[in-house]
Parts: structure tokens; sequence; C-alpha cells
């Protein structure tokens, strides 16, 4: 607070800086304002009149005002409860196994954000604080978070150092300027922060994939070679033949990155050149072998990596371990159009192909590149055909044996089948590899992928083990089971009698864990009644 | 909403919780899982049964008039994660708590306290109170006044002995006067001297400036001793004052003030042996402020909790003394209804003039509660750390006392206002302004900043 100049008006004979001067050095050293007595009488008047005549400051300079929101106010209710989720996000993780019978709040936050933004709802200007810091912690929930604290978040955080990575990427979209605004597109396009830029081309991409190109092409050749591939990846939103004379001539760039980057772009596009040329090149490696009694794949390896190859994005140089002549023809296999085999082989169905029998052990290459092909190009019907029968057992079928193979090509397919194939999966296989399979499903799960998740853990813990080996899986359930599942999951949540065999306490343990799983799921669906007006 | 008027709101149950982990474990309490049979009356009873990792459920009963808790679980803490968890579900979830009898297990314990309610005698001046002997109890007074103006008379001393040698001496390593001096002042039985001492231990390490702030407060600790000393030539509310400050313990006094009670704020500060409440009510008929203090052990909430946004039909009996805000809470009537608005209040000036006005009654008050209207919160710029209060036309500002407001309340003002004009509750004092609830312009919901 500003003092006042009270002191001028009149304190006795002593200013107060006289009076400070003589108390610190001490009456024996400063005789002159009297002795320790009469020091603190004239101390105690100056002091009451000090406080007594404070008077305001002169402001400083106010900070602008918030820009509106428009979005509506968020229910009462949603508003307590987020008020608890974000309450519990500090929550020590969960030592041990045991996780009590009670919801991890913390864990429903990102569903709660995701919820309340489909909805379209304002958030509480009292919780900003909270949201950011929030935000700051979780990275996973960090893009919900901003986007739901909107345009008084972004306005918070900039008066908040600790809160500057909100300005940055993600919820940046509320400090960009309209995409059509030619003007103010290229202003921020030529002087703003690498993230704006990077936010800028990504809004400008999304409204318009032409604009969003030549944007990018007017500052092209003076980008730095980091800057130029992130700029680049950004096309892979709405990629489209009309990229192609753009990606092309990125081929020939100085970074090598970039090159690859560009590479891969054009091989998703069957339709390109480069896509045609790497076509030429797999099926010179890979034909069909009639001379024995069944067809069999035969497999050559390219021989050298030339410079057109390279040129073409393929990266001649392998990882340790593996052999340049398979590291050369995955990439070729992996680039060429899944159109090319049926013709090369013989007519077969995408499905008879990858059953077909491969020489000389090419045959794991051969898929996994298969495999990445179909990821990269989105196609379902390779996909379906490379994950085999989901009851097979592993390694037997046709399929791939791996799981994370798997969980890609999974997400190639829509989306009941996904959960489909995954719900036979369990059934057949149990859960013990499921979980990166889950992780891919769409939440809520689909009914019958849910109850095979709920059977193999009743069948889990009939079999006598502890509920935290399948705590992974477990807590999945509790974020991505439909909440309507809750009433038929009531009967698990009793505490069975301890059967022979069983490991000592699992029931109760396990009976717990059904606790808190329905408790979850009935807070879940409450969230949801709550976030609906 | 049920009869049994406004059901809190999760923050104002949160601040019942007597710390951190029972806030956490409170709050994934409260979802209907756990519990059964639950229900609540219209009297403000609220019970239910909750699942624990045990065979037999805990049976949780709560008083929300007082508020007041029982539980059968065997925790120490109070009120207890069952406890504030209930009072969650009750607050946000009318279906999982619907209006019932209450189950005789709950019902035992409601007559229980409804009949002890009853017996209470009619406020706090203690009308009913056992008769004492006057003549022995002025005998312990006037013994107890001879040990106070001993200690004053060695305080004295000891500041003379300090000021003869040099504040500069407080700064050196090891110094140890004050612990010393505090400890001579419990001795002497006056509590209030022996805290103040204690404070000014503190200084000589509080930054740039502390001479002068040191300076301050030896010469109002000066005041005190000097008028106390001389105590029998003072008016009648300043020598309560003193006696108050000095320590002597005084009961609430006067005629009871009843009033429709809005709740402005509620905080708690704490030492290591001592948990202090203090709320703060403004009549809404009367127009006066009151501040009643709770007390609690280390790690215990103080019992008495008056969440922020309540009205509270009650009686109040302030404390004697000049300037004095303190008073005693009294007779309730009814349950608490919801708060339409903040008080009326004024600007940043009139606020820094009530403070002036209000040492004359009381040289060594800290601080005076004040509402401010329509005004700014402006966060500091890089590099600074002063936050202040603008008033939204005159270019003038009181800065808030970042030593006693936390980093979260400041940016919760911050973002509650938006950069537009709010009204903000706090204690005006010669430290700055600390802000303790905040309305945002228009708006019937006050936010704690506490």
């Amino acid at each position: 607070m500003t003092r006042a100049t009270i002191e001028d008006v009149g304190g006795g004979p002593h200013s107060w800086e006289e009076l400070v001067t003589a108390a610190l050095l001490g009456t024996d050293r400063r005789p002159a304002v009297g002795p320790p007595g009469e020091l603190l009488d004239a101390a105690a008047t100056q002091t009451l009149r000090r406080r007594a005549g404070l008077v305001p400051a002169v402001a400083a300079e106010r900070p602008s005002a918030a820009p509106p929101d428009e979005r509506p106010e968020l229910p009462d209710a949603a508003r307590r409860r987020l008020a608890l989720l974000l309450a519990d996000r500090s929550a020590p993780a969960h030592a041990g196994g045991r996780r009590g019978s009670a919801p991890d709040l913390g864990e429903l936050l990102p569903q709660w954000l995701a919820l309340a933004n489909e909805r379209g709802l304002r958030a509480p200007a009292a919780l900003l604080p909270t949201l950011l810091d929030a935000a700051r912690a979780r990275t996973d929930v960090r893009p919900q978070a901003l986007a739901f604290a909107g345009p008084r978040g972004v306005w918070l955080a900039g008066l908040n150092p600790e809160w500057r990575f909100a300005l940055r990427g993600g919820s940046g979209s509320a400090l960009l300027p309209d995409p059509k605004d030619t003007a103010s597109v290229q202003l921020l396009w030529d002087e703003g922060l690498f993230a704006e830029r990077v936010a800028l081309l990504g809004a400008v991409r999304a409204d318009d994939p032409d604009a969003a190109r030549a944007l990018l092409a007017t500052s092209w050749a003076t980008e730095r070679a980091e800057d130029r591939l992130l700029f680049l990846d950004s096309l892979r939103a709405g990629l489209s033949t009309a990229d192609e004379p753009f990606l092309e001539q990125a081929l020939a760039d100085r970074s090598r990155n970039v090159r690859a980057t560009a590479a891969e772009l054009l091989s998703a596009l069957p339709a390109s050149a480069l896509a045609g040329r790497m076509a030429a090149r797999a099926a010179s490696c890979v034909s069909l072998d009639r001379t024995g009694d069944e067809a069999v794949i035969s497999v050559e390896a390219p021989h050298e990596c030339d410079a057109a190859m390279q040129r073409d994005g393929v990266v001649p140089r392998p990882p340790t371990g593996r052999g340049e002549r398979s590291w050369w023809l995955g990439q070729l296999v992996e680039s060429a159009p899944l159109g090319t085999w049926p013709r090369r082989l013989g007519g077969r169905t995408v499905a008879a192909i990858v059953a077909l029998p491969v020489a000389d052990d090419w045959g794991d290459e051969l898929h996994a590149a298969w495999c990445r092909a179909a990821v990269r190009q989105r196609d379902p019907e390779w996909a379906r055909a490379l994950l085999g029968a989901p009851a097979a057992p592993p390694g037997e079928g046709a399929g791939t044996a791996s799981l994370a193979e798997r969980a890609k090509l999974l997400s190639v397919l829509a989306e009941p089948e996904r959960a489909d194939w995954v719900a036979r999966f369990i059934s057949a296989h149990g859960l013990s590899e499921a979980f990166q399979l889950l992780g891919v499903c769409v939440v809520p799960w689909a009914e019958a992928l849910g109850r095979a998740v709920v059977d193999a853990l009743e069948i889990a813990r009939d079999a006598g083990s502890y509920p935290w080996s399948f705590s992974g899986v477990m807590g999945l359930a509790e974020r991505c089971l439909d909440p309507a599942e809750a009433g038929r999951l009531e009967g698990l949540t009793a505490t069975p009698p301890e059967g022979e065999g069983a490991s000592p306490g699992a029931g109760g343990y396990w009976a717990e864990a059904f606790q808190r799983l329905v408790a979850t799921l009935r807070l879940r669906e409450t969230m949801h009644t709550e976030l609906t007006p | 909403m049920t009869q049994q008027g406004v059901r809190w709101t999760a923050e104002q149950v949160l601040a019942l919780a007597p710390d951190d982990a029972s806030r956490k474990a409170g709050s994934r309490l409260g979802t209907a899982g756990p519990w059964s049979e639950s229900g609540c009356d219209g009297s403000g009873a609220v019970w239910s049964l909750c699942k624990g990792s045990g065979s037999r459920p805990y049976r949780t009963v709560l008083d929300t008039s007082g508020p007041a808790y029982q539980c059968s679980c065997p925790s120490r803490k109070f009120p207890c994660k069952h406890a504030v968890g209930l009072m969650l579900l009750w607050s946000a979830d009318e279906q999982s708590v619907p209006d019932g009898t209450a189950p005789d297990w709950a019902e035992q314990w409601l007559a229980g306290r409804r009949a002890r309610a009853h017996q209470k005698p009619l406020g706090p001046t203690g009308a009913t109170a056992k008769p004492v002997d006057a003549e022995a109890a002025r005998r312990r007074a006037e013994k107890r006044a001879e040990r106070i103006t001993a200690g004053t008379t060695e305080l004295e001393q000891r500041l003379a002995d300090l000021l003869r040698g040099g504040l500069a001496a407080a700064e050196r390593p090891g110094y140890g006067l004050w612990e010393e001096t505090a400890a001579r002042m419990v001795d002497a039985q006056a509590p209030g001297l022996a805290a103040r001492v204690r404070e000014l231990g503190a200084i000589p390490g509080s930054g740039p400036g502390w001479p002068a702030r040191l300076l301050e407060e030896c010469a109002l600790m000066h005041l005190l001793d000097r008028a106390w000393l001389g105590r029998d030539t003072l008016p009648e509310p300043l020598t309560a004052t003193v006696r108050s400050r000095v320590g002597v313990p005084a009961a609430a006094q006067g005629p009871p003030v009843r009033d429709h009670w809005q709740v402005l704020a509620q905080y708690d500060t704490a030492d290591a042996k001592l948990t202090t409440r203090r709320v703060w009510l403004y009549g809404r008929d009367s127009g006066r402020s009151a501040l009643i203090l709770d007390y609690g052990a280390a790690g215990r909430a103080p019992e008495l909790a008056l969440p922020v946004g309540l009205t509270i039909d009650a009686e109040v009996t302030p404390y004697p003394g000049g300037g004095q805000s303190r008073a005693a809470l009294g007779e309730r009537y009814g349950t608490p209804t919801a708060t339409e608005g903040p008080p009326p209040g004024g600007t940043v000036t009139e606020a820094a003039e009530r403070y002036g006005r209000a040492l004359l009654d009381d040289p060594w008050l800290a601080s005076c509660p004040a509402t401010l209207d329509a005004v700014i919160p402006i966060p500091p710029k890089d590099g600074d750390d002063t936050w202040q209060l603008a008033d939204p036309a005159a270019e003038l500002a009181l800065p808030i006392a970042t030593t006693t407001t936390s980093r979260a309340a400041l940016w919760k003002l911050a973002a509650v206002s938006g950069g537009a004009p709010v009204t903000v509750f706090g204690e005006c004092g010669h430290r700055g302004f600390t802000p303790l609830t905040v309305w945002p312009a228009g708006g019937r919901e006050g936010v704690a900043l506490t």
C-alpha cells in the first residue's frame, strides 16, 4: 500500500527514516532521538499515523477483458462433479496391487472433458486455474482440457507464465485467424511462432486442403529441415492426388527425413507415380512358383538399393541386426499398392494370397510388409486377411501372430467388426494378451465385446488368480465398458466362497475389484446424465 | 429441491474435510456405489450405510444443520471420509438420498443431539453458568494481573535493551531473544503478548525493509505494554481491547443480535498445535460484521463449519473491546438458506479509510473486514509479483497481501473476473487486502478463495 506522506504533516521532531536508522544502529550510538522509551513512543505514534493514513496506490495497467464465451453454462450437478474430478487429480498412484472398491476419479476426467466438449458446454470460470494445472500436469488430458477451458482459459494462461503451454498448439485454435481470412493467415504464417504456424497450417488444411498446400509452398524453400518435416506431415490430413506434384518435388529434398515422409505419403496414394514405381519394383521381387505340387510364393529380394530407389524414399542402411536385402524388400512391399498382388499372384483373392506358402522363410518378412501396407493404405480387406481368424491359436492360422501388428490392423477395420474380432479373440484366448487389442476399440465397448471381457474376468476369478494380474484390463473396463452393463455385473460384487486351490483371499479382492468396476460404471452413467441439460 | 433447504455445493462439503487425504478419500465415496439404505429428512438429518472392506457396513449419520457427524468406522479423523462422502452424495444426488424416516440406529444419535440442543443455555453468555465463588475469582484475576504486569515490565526492559544495542543485532544468526521472551510471556500468563513476540521473531527474515517493520511491531508492543500498565486511566472499551490483546480471556457479553447472518468467508490457519478457523458473518438486517473463531487440535478440523454462500438465522454475541469484530455464535434457528448475492460494498478508498478509523478503537488491529464493489483484479506483469484490486473508474488500487493469499486463490480471483469488475470480500489492513470471496458481476453465488 502506498504510504501517505503523513510524516511531513507533522509527526514529532524526527522523521520515520531517522527513527528507523536510530533503531537499527541503537540509541547508544544515535542518542539524538532520545532514550529507547522515547524512540518507541515516537515510533508508535508514527506507525499509527502511517497505518491510519494509508491510501490506495495508483492502479497498474489492467488486463484486457477476456473474450466472451458463448457456450452454455454447465448444469449445477456437472459443475460439482468436475470440482470433484479435479480435486482427485493429484491422488497418489496406487501403491501395490490393491485399489479399493471406490472409483478412480482422475481416470474419469478425460472422459468427462470429452463429453462436456461434445455437448459444447462452457467451463466454469472459478475452476479454470485447477483445470489449467491439470492440463499442465497431464498431457493425456491436455487437448480436451484446453478445448474445454476455451477463450477465457487462453486469456488466463496469457497472464501466468506457468500456463504458457496453453498458448501453444492444441487449443491455440482459439487464437488463430479464420482460415478464410487470407491476409491474417499469411501474416501469422510469416511472423508466427513455430507452434502457431503448425496449428495454423492444420486449421487451413482442415478448411481447404489446396489452400494449405499453397500456403506451405510460399515459404517451403526457406524453412528449416525439422520444420519442413512437421509441416509436410500436416498434409497427411486430407491427402489426395492433388498433393502429388508437391510431394514429388519434396522427394528431392535436402533432408532425408523429409524425403522419407514425402515417399510415405505418396505411397499412400495408390494412383501416384511413386506408388507405380514401387509396385513395379516390388512385383519384380515377388512371384508365383508353380514348379511344385502346389503354388508357392518365391521371393527374390533386391540386390542393390540404387539411386532411383533412394530417391523414392527407400532407406539404404538397415538398422543393426537386419540384413540389407530383406530391409529393402520390406520397404518396397510396404510402399507398393496392395492392388498389385492379386494381378501378380494369379488372380487369387486376398485371403488366398495371405494363405499361400512362401518359399525360403521369406514368409514373415513378406507378411509383415503387407501388414504395414494395409495399415498405411487403410485397406480393410487386407487387414482382415492378415489378422486371420480370431479364434485360431496364435501362429497357427494364416494371420500374423504379433499383437502390435494385430492392434494396428484392427484400427483399419470398421468399429463393429473390430469389436467383434476382439470379442471373439478374448473368448478364445482369455485376457492375458488382450490389453493392446482392447486399446484400439471404440468407447463405450460394443455389447458383445463388453460381455466377452466380463466373462473372461469371471473365468479368471474362478481359476483362482488375483485381480491385479488383470489390473490393466480392469482399468480399461472401468473406463470403456458400457455403463448399461453395471446391472449385469452386480452379481459379481459379492465375495464368493473360498474355492480349493484358489489363492488366499482372492475372492475378497475380486469382489472389491468388481465393486469398483460397478461403482465406476454407475458414476460414468451419472456423469452422462449430469452433462445432459 | 427437498424441504431441507439448500443442498451444499461440493466445495462447501470439501471445505469440511480435516485434510487433503480425507478430502480425496471422501470424494471417492461421494457416489452411489458403496452406499445403501440412504435417506434424509426435513430436519437436516442424512443417514446411510457404507460398504467398507469389512463384512458389516459402516453406519454414517449427519446433521447438516450443525453440521455434526457420527460414523461407526474406526477412523480417528473427524469428520471421517464416510461422513464427507455421504455429504457429497447428499449434495449431488437427490435420487440416491431420498426423503425418508431415519432408521433406529440413526434416530438414536439424532434424538440424543436434539435433546442436548434443548438443554443448552440461551446464548453463550452463561446465563445458566454455575455459581462461582466471586471472591476467589477476584483473587485469581488479581493474581493473574500481577503476573502480567511483571511480564510487561520485563518485556519493556527487553525492548529497551534491544533498541539500545540496535535492531541490527536481531538479524544475527542464532539470535535467541524471541523464543526465550515468548516463553517468559507464557509464564506471565499473557498468551497475547507471547504470540506477538513470536511474530517479531519472524520479521528479520522477511526480506527487504525488515528493520522498518520490526520497529513498527516493537513500537506497537511497547504501546501495548504501556497501555496495560496504565489501564486504570483508559476508557473502558479501550481497556477491554488491551486486556484481550494481552490475552486475558473474556466472555462474549452484551445483548445478542439476532439476524440473518450471511456467511462471507471461512478459512483456517494452523500451527503445530492448533487449527484456528475464522468465519466472517454479515448481518443482512443489522449491517454488522462478525468474526466467529473456532479451534481444533492439530490435524482435526474445528467443529464449526459454515459454508460460504449460506445464510443462517442466528444470535450472535459480541466480545467486549472497541472496534471488535469478534463475536460468539449463539442459538441458531431453522436450517441455513441460500444467500442472494454479495453484501453492499464500497470503493478501495473507503476500505482503506475504514481500516484507518478502526485503528482509533484498536491500534493493534492488523486488518478489518471490507467488501469492495466492482473492482478489477490486476495480475502481476512479468518479473513483478504485485497483485492489485483496482476501482474501475478512479485510477486507484489496493495491493493484495500476497503473503496471506495463496497462489490458487489469486488465480481463481483472476479467472472469475476475466478482466471485468467483480465484488470482493476480504480483510483490508496495513499489509494490503486479503481477498476471501468473490462474486462475478451480477452473480448470486460467491466463490470462496480460501
